[in-house]
């Protein structure tokens, strides 16, 4: 099969090592259909098992392998190789701590996800007894779309309000949390929306659209923000600061 | 070295884990739980599953066919009280997950939808589009959130389990992040690890999928059940192995050969008017046999059969199969809207495990084992699909019940013998990290027992391929000790666990090819050319095999009849 060489520029870091990031450069053979990860996953078995990132489904639905390639956001299981040229550069998602090599902290990710109560709230929980929800096509299809979010990170590591101001809840968890608001199911849009007012507030987005074009699964975060400024806004002009059914 | 301590362990954030966590939570809010996972709990891998989840919800559907449904997809060596506590409670599961905000897919009227699986009689397998698993799971972890005392150990690797005094007392995990051996003592633990699909070389399995919880507790003395019975998927991706859900069967998708011919029709392969919706074991049979008659097609990868959507149109595949469509798409550049898209058998999934009862209990008191990494026996010899992460949850949900009642009638391990044996674990960990010494490649070794369990233990299996894999892993196992590795770095040392991973990967292919090796019969998914016929006489029980140091012990276990006799399973 067609084999065709690449070298491929890797930032590498280890704190118990380094003071700062380096890189190390690495020429391989690849494949014509080979993604991003391929070429990864080669270099460790057979050149640096010392090279740490993360991976696991390998079909772009775990969110495990998001990086910069060639300074872009990218999933790199997703990520056709054969796009790029005979250099390539892969480095960290941007706007990460970094614990080594490829290997981004999101902690922080983790704790504004809880905040936004991803999780059905309603005053009264239904009944296993009493069966399901009835829920319609059409009441389905209002939040299916931001709930198909991955956790990749990438829309993180393209929003340029994240590089600025650190605190911003940012476009997945803005998402989710607006995910459940929408769910014809639950009733804590009200306990959402002070969130979306408090720390963090929705209202720094500056609508660059950046997270909805880097997104692998077409979430469009920037359309949940959005929405989120304005339900946000609405609940906090009828003056309601309790939520609707009254839960926390 | 410090030690952590919880009432109950929970090792693995996938679907088992999950409702294991939220059951203890809701039984008991006092109660605290650990829930420790080598990866973030939303990239487990039930993340991938595609197809849905079977329960009985039409008024035309009755507990009775569901469960007879899956005693006869099990080729009859399914335990018949745990299939019958599964149908019941495998509902009241489903609907706790619309509660907590699943997006089941909906019919008009605004009630979830069921769709048509392999080896069930009626449409009874709730769906989320094709991302089921991937809607579950962070269904269930977002849920999780909510309950403060269930306590996560995100990435931390466990490395053994601590057992004094007859009963298991807590874990040692690596914090992969710091590089740091933790002991976290409890009074009872869960296994909620997953499936080894990843010992063979074409997988529809994720990286994780290495039987660490098998191996755990194999080393610990529980024996493994019925390791023999390894699920191939008939639709699996050439190259990569990434999954083409049943449910594109069940949505109306042909299997054609070279000639275009829908051969489960055209020819008698056991699955009668089923055709494509065959139980799964049937029809990677039959695409074996199309191929090695020179039916099969010839591509980069090896040989191939097609599965054809076309006939579905644009409108119905966007609706019901998006993932699919785009998984083709990306992965083997062909749009299934117009092309047929290749497909070939891959290892899927492993019926067998850790040998548990009704309870989710071993036989080692305090430890519990559900979902995939568990043998629960309600697949037994073949797995209908959709089953399995219905399984998770009911069993899941049982399992923590039942480790709770337990923690609450016992007692604290001694400290100084949890510090001891993390102090023992430490050492071994600190020896294995960076070992240069060695001379042995792991991706050699990897690659080498992967193609001994694919030629021995393969769709179709034979005396001397299976002594033959049984010798060549017993030999990889003796080479795994001389492993040499690179990395030394204490932080995120991938390559430490990756060599951890492999070692529990031997221990789970020795217990396959060793089980195999003497079940001179074919069942379900164990297909002996020698021993072409099931053989109820002489071989209607379970599999154990047990660790030795000498190599795997095998021994028996009577399988639970009930309502229904082994009768010939014809479709
Ligand atoms: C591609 C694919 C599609 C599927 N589709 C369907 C379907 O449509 N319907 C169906 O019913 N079934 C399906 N299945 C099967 C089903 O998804 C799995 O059997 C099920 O999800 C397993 O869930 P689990 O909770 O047992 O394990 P997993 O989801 O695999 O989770 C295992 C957990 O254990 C943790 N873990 C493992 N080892 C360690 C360790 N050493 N230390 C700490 N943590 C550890 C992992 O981090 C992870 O959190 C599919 C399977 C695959 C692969
Ligand atoms: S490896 Fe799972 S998303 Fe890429």
């Amino acid at each position: 099969m067609g084999e065709q060489k690449k070298t491929f520029v890797v930032t590498r870091f280890d704190p118990d090592r380094d003071d700062a990031p380096t890189t190390r450069e690495y020429e391989i053979a690849v494949q014509p259909d080979w993604k991003t990860l391929d070429a990864l996953n080669f270099i460790k078995d057979h050149v640096d098992g010392t090279l740490a990132y993360r991976w696991s489904c390998r079909m772009a639905v775990c969110g495990s392998c998001g990086m910069m390639v060639n300074g872009e956001p990218r999933l790199t299981c997703k990520d056709v190789l054969s796009q790029y040229g005979d250099t390539v550069h892969i480095a960290p998602l941007a706007n990460f701590p970094v614990v080594r090599d490829l290997v981004i902290e999101f902690d922080g990710f983790m704790e504004k996800f809880e905040r936004v109560k991803p999780w059905i709230l309603r005053a009264k929980e239904k009944a296993v007894e009493e069966g399901t929800h009835r829920q319609s096509p059409e009441q389905l299809a209002d939040f299916q779309h931001f709930s198909m979010c991955i956790n990749c990170m990438l829309c993180y590591a393209a929003c340029p309000v994240v590089s600025n101001e650190p605190a911003f809840l940012g476009p997945a968890a803005i998402a989710l949390g607006h995910r459940y608001n929408l769910d014809s199911r639950d009733e804590g849009n009200g306990a959402r929306n002070q969130v979306f007012r408090g720390d963090g507030t929705v209202f720094s987005c500056s609508y660059a659209n950046e997270c909805s074009e880097v997104c692998p699964k077409k979430v469009d975060p920037a359309a949940a923000v959005n929405q989120a400024k304005i339900g946000a806004l609405l609940d906090w002009a009828k003056g309601l600061v309790l939520p609707r059914g009254g839960p926390e | 070295m410090e030690v952590r301590r919880h009432d109950v362990i929970i090792v693995g954030g996938g679907a088992a884990g999950l409702r294991a966590a939220v059951a203890i939570a809701d039984a008991d809010p006092s109660a605290d739980v650990a829930l420790v996972s080598k990866v973030y709990p939303m990239r487990s891998h039930t993340v991938s599953a595609e197809g849905g989840a079977a329960a009985v919800a039409r008024p035309d559907d009755s507990l009775e066919d569901h469960a007879f449904d899956t005693v006869k997809g099990s080729d009859f060596l399914g335990d018949q009280d745990v299939i019958q506590y599964f149908v019941e409670q495998a509902a009241r599961e489903l609907i706790l997950l619309e509660h907590w905000g699943c997006p089941w897919s909906r019919n008009e009227d605004g009630t979830v939808a069921t769709r048509a699986f392999g080896g069930m009689t009626t449409k009874r397998t709730w769906f989320a589009r094709d991302k089921v698993g991937f809607h579950m799971l962070h269904t269930l972890f977002q849920h999780s959130m909510r309950y403060a005392q269930i306590r996560r150990y995100d990435e931390y690797f466990v490395t053994k389990l601590l057992v004094d005094g007859g009963a298991v007392r807590g874990v040692t995990a690596l914090d992969v992040r710091s590089g740091e051996l933790f002991v976290i003592a409890a009074r009872a633990v869960i296994l909620c690890t997953g499936g080894g699909g990843r010992a063979f070389p074409f997988t529809t399995n994720g990286n994780i999928k290495t039987g660490d919880g098998m191996a755990l507790a194999y080393r610990a003395g529980v024996p493994l059940k019925d390791m023999e019975f390894v699920q191939y998927h008939p639709t699996g991706l050439p190259r990569t192995g990434i999954l083409i859900t049943e449910a594109a069967r069940g949505e109306g998708g042909y299997v054609r050969n070279a000639d275009g011919e829908r051969f489960l029709v055209e020819r008698d392969y056991g699955v009668g008017t089923k055709a494509e919706l065959g139980p799964r074991d049937m029809i990677s049979r039959a695409i074996v046999q199309e191929i090695e008659a020179g039916r099969g097609l010839k591509g980069t990868y090896g040989e191939y059969v097609h599965l054809d959507l076309t006939h579905l149109g644009e409108a119905h595949i966007e609706a019901k199969l998006p993932f699919v469509r785009e998984l083709a798409r990306t992965y083997v550049g062909v749009d299934p809207v117009h092309e047929m898209i290749p497909i070939r058998p891959v290892v899927h999934y492993m019926m067998g495990g850790v040998d548990v009862d009704i309870d989710g209990a071993t036989d080692l008191p305090g430890l519990y084992a559900a979902g995939e990494t568990a043998s629960i026996s309600m697949n037994g010899a073949n797995r209908l699909g959709s089953n399995s992460l219905t399984e998770c949850l009911v069993f899941g949900a049982r399992s923590g019940e039942k480790a709770l009642e337990f923690a609450r009638g016992s007692s604290d391990a001694s400290e100084d013998v949890l510090r001891q044996q993390g102090a023992e674990e430490g050492a071994r960990i600190d020896a294995l990290r960076g070992k240069r010494k060695g001379g042995e490649k792991m991706a050699v070794i990897r690659e080498q027992m992967a193609a001994a369990l694919e030629r021995g233990c393969g769709v179709y299996r034979e005396e001397s391929s299976l002594e033959e894999a049984c010798r060549a892993l017993a030999q990889l196992r003796g080479r795994y000790a001389d492993l040499g590795l690179e990395d030394a770095s204490r932080v995120f040392n991938t390559e430490l666990v990756a060599a951890l991973e492999l070692g529990n990967m031997l221990d789970v292919a020795e217990a396959v090819a060793n089980s195999a090796l003497p079940r001179k019969e074919s069942r379900g998914a164990h297909t002996r050319k020698d021993y072409p016929h099931r053989d109820d006489q002489n071989f209607l029980y379970h599999t154990l095999c047990s660790f030795d140091p000498g190599g795997p012990r095998i021994g028996k276990k009577p399988v639970t009849l009930g309502r229904w006799e082994p009768q010939e399973r014809k479709y």
